[in-house]
């Protein structure tokens, strides 16, 4: 399940298919109740796009996905219902992730090879400690982070959301990559070290360059999460010109209640579309990286 | 292998001893190792330690902590609003994750058979939980189980009067976000399809000579050998679950109501610690909640030996 990511560019369903006789009733009904859930499960996304579309009224009178109507004037409106336009918060978003992403890639990639590569004194226990962080709580450090963070100033900044990264706490992403590294042949590492290459140009012009597919998965998962961050965010961030996409939108369902849904969903799904056009993109990556080591 | 069943057997390796290992790349190790090692002591370590000698204090950030011993715990031990949250949090965990995981179980086996548009539904299935964790799917949950929401709209369509806002109903508000929970079965369901591929297909043929039904086959095949992702599945799933927070926040409105039904534990930890500025207190609710998430973690290993089956 593992070593398979090492190489295999192609989709992890397309080998694997099996073929049997097929019983054309059976296969029928099969797919009757694969098609029920399907809709069950994309029902409420399709219908939320729709009545992004729709003049407020209709959205509590009309559960159906037809007639469709366009009316862009929700999204007019979500755009400027808060103190600052959305792109401001969509700007911060950005901030957040890209300062994120950096910091994941470059930490845990060289921790991933020191674990995988290097023989060096503590290095298994070190391992057993980095695996339980894993599962670690965030509750438990959570306060006095904050403390800490709140004496150095960076309280209501990005920094707390994004200093951990480049310190590698995201132990999930350092295990993904060991498991990568292990994959790739050793003799690679070996024919560069004849040359006399030394450990950090075998890890910059050997390593890195066969690890891509890893730094995708985390470049997306990264993407994904922290996107979507609300507690961190929730806790660092406390002035609305510092809010990303999560708190706006939250902030929004405080100030304006039930009262404008069709804005606040117009704003819910321009959140969403980053989501998707990574998930579009990078869904073999995030199956794979998944499957690898199973946390969401 | 998993990163479960790489701790399990990294503890297996330790107490075995073996030959006293050479070091070669001490200093090497020591560079590349930096960030992480910065990270461990000021992110994880020191604050773990000042969380736990916090939570023996009263401290609300302006006057400086002052000592009261085990008051927070015994404060505890008589918060009604603490029990509560902790009632809360069980039934979600407890009914959240078993329904979440058997949806997934099942849809991956189904998946599994060679079905054309495989990669189409798997899509499908996939993508909510995606997007389950942010605000806008609570947004829309919110919506969508209150008074006149979807639901409510499409009951009535087909004859269903006088129906209850269902976020709003104390009875029915925690079942929402434990049905939003099920809602984001993709991510077990993939990690499930990736265990049924491992299965080598002549255990299938095998028992299709000897006469065994396909029932049997699932329930003497599949589930037997696919125990160890089910484990893995079980432990990962129930620690995410003791620290949902998102979607209860936004559908209630970051209260936990109606009536403290949907007060999760990290809810109130929050409320404590960063509402109410209590630190001390959620220190001591943190160290609970380790505590908690350590048990049932320790519970899961500790019974995993009686019906995880591995094929080595």
């Amino acid at each position: 399940m593992t070593d398979s990511t090492a190489t295999a560019p192609a989709p992890a369903a397309a080998p694997a298919l099996r073929v049997r006789r097929t019983n054309p009733t059976r296969s029928v009904i099969k797919h009757i109740v694969m098609i029920a859930v399907s809709l069950v499960m994309i029902y409420p996304l399709l219908w939320m796009i729709v009545s992004s579309l729709r003049p407020n009224d209709e959205i509590f009178r009309n559960p159906s996905l037809l007639p469709l109507s366009f009316d862009v004037s929700n999204y007019v409106d979500g755009w400027n219902a808060l103190a600052q336009p959305f792109s401001h918060y969509l700007v911060n978003s950005t901030l957040l992730v890209l300062g994120c992403v950096i910091g994941n890639l470059v930490a845990c990639s060289l921790t991933a090879y020191a674990f995988a590569r290097l023989r060096f004194w503590g290095r298994n226990i070190a391992f057993a400690i980095m695996l339980m962080t894993l599962m670690l709580p965030i509750h438990v450090v959570i306060v006095p982070q904050y403390i800490m963070f709140s004496q150095t100033g960076w309280v209501n900044t990005l920094v707390p959301l994004i200093l951990p990264k480049f310190l590698a706490t995201d132990a999930f992403f350092v295990f993904l990559m060991v498991q990568f590294i292990r994959g790739i042949p050793r003799e690679l590492d070996e024919a560069a070290r004849i040359d006399g290459c030394g450990h950090f140009r075998i890890f910059f012009q050997v390593i890195l360059p066969l690890m891509l597919p890893a730094l995708a998965t985390t470049t997306i998962f990264t993407f994904m999460w922290m996107w979507n961050d609300f507690f961190g965010s929730l806790i660092y961030l406390t002035t609305p010109e510092n809010f990303t996409v999560p708190l706006a939108l939250q902030s929004f369902l405080d100030s304006q209640g039930t009262s404008n849904w069709g804005a606040m969903f117009a704003m819910s799904i321009l959140s969403l579309v980053p989501l998707f056009l990574v998930f579009l993109v990078g869904q073999r990556f995030l199956v794979k990286g998944f499957a690898t080591t199973g946390i969401k | 292998m998993s990163a479960v069943g790489e701790l399990a057997s990294l503890a297996k390796r330790r107490s075995k001893g073996g030959p006293k290992e050479k070091h070669p790349d001490n200093r090497a190790g020591l560079a590349f190792m930096a960030p992480w090692l910065i990270g461990l002591l000021v992110i994880t370590i020191l604050p773990m330690i000042a969380s736990f000698a916090l939570s023996f204090t009263d401290y609300s950030l302006i006057a400086p902590p002052e000592f009261t011993g085990l008051d927070n715990y015994k404060e505890m031990v008589g918060d009604t609003r603490l029990h509560k949250s902790l009632v809360v949090t069980f039934i979600y965990v407890l009914v959240g994750t078993p329904l979440q995981l058997i949806v997934a179980l099942l849809l991956a086996v189904l998946l599994n058979q060679g079905m054309k548009g495989l990669s189409f539904y798997r899509s499908v299935f996939y993508l909510p939980s995606l997007l389950g964790g942010s605000v806008a799917i609570s947004i829309l949950w919110r919506q969508m189980f209150g008074a006149g929401g979807l639901v409510n709209q499409l009951l009535e369509a087909i004859g269903f009067t006088n129906l209850p806002g269902w976020v709003s109903n104390p009875d029915t508000a925690l079942g929402t976000i434990i049905l939003l929970h099920v809602w984001t079965f993709g991510s077990p369901m993939i990690i499930f399809l990736a265990g049924l591929r491992q299965i080598p297909q002549m255990y299938y043929e095998a028992a299709g000579v000897d006469g065994a039904s396909k029932l049997h086959q699932f329930f003497h095949i599949t589930i037997p050998l696919l125990t160890p992702i089910i484990f893995f599945n079980v432990v990962l799933q129930v620690i995410n679950a003791f620290q949902s927070f998102t979607q209860a926040f936004v559908v209630s409105g970051g209260t936990g109501g109606p009536s403290d039904s949907t007060l999760f534990y990290t809810l109130y930890l929050y409320q404590k610690g960063f509402t109410q500025f209590d630190m001390g207190y959620a220190s001591a609710m943190a160290w609970l909640l380790l505590a908690i998430v350590a048990i049932f973690t320790a519970i899961n290993f500790f019974v995993s030996k009686f019906w995880v089956f591995y094929d080595d």
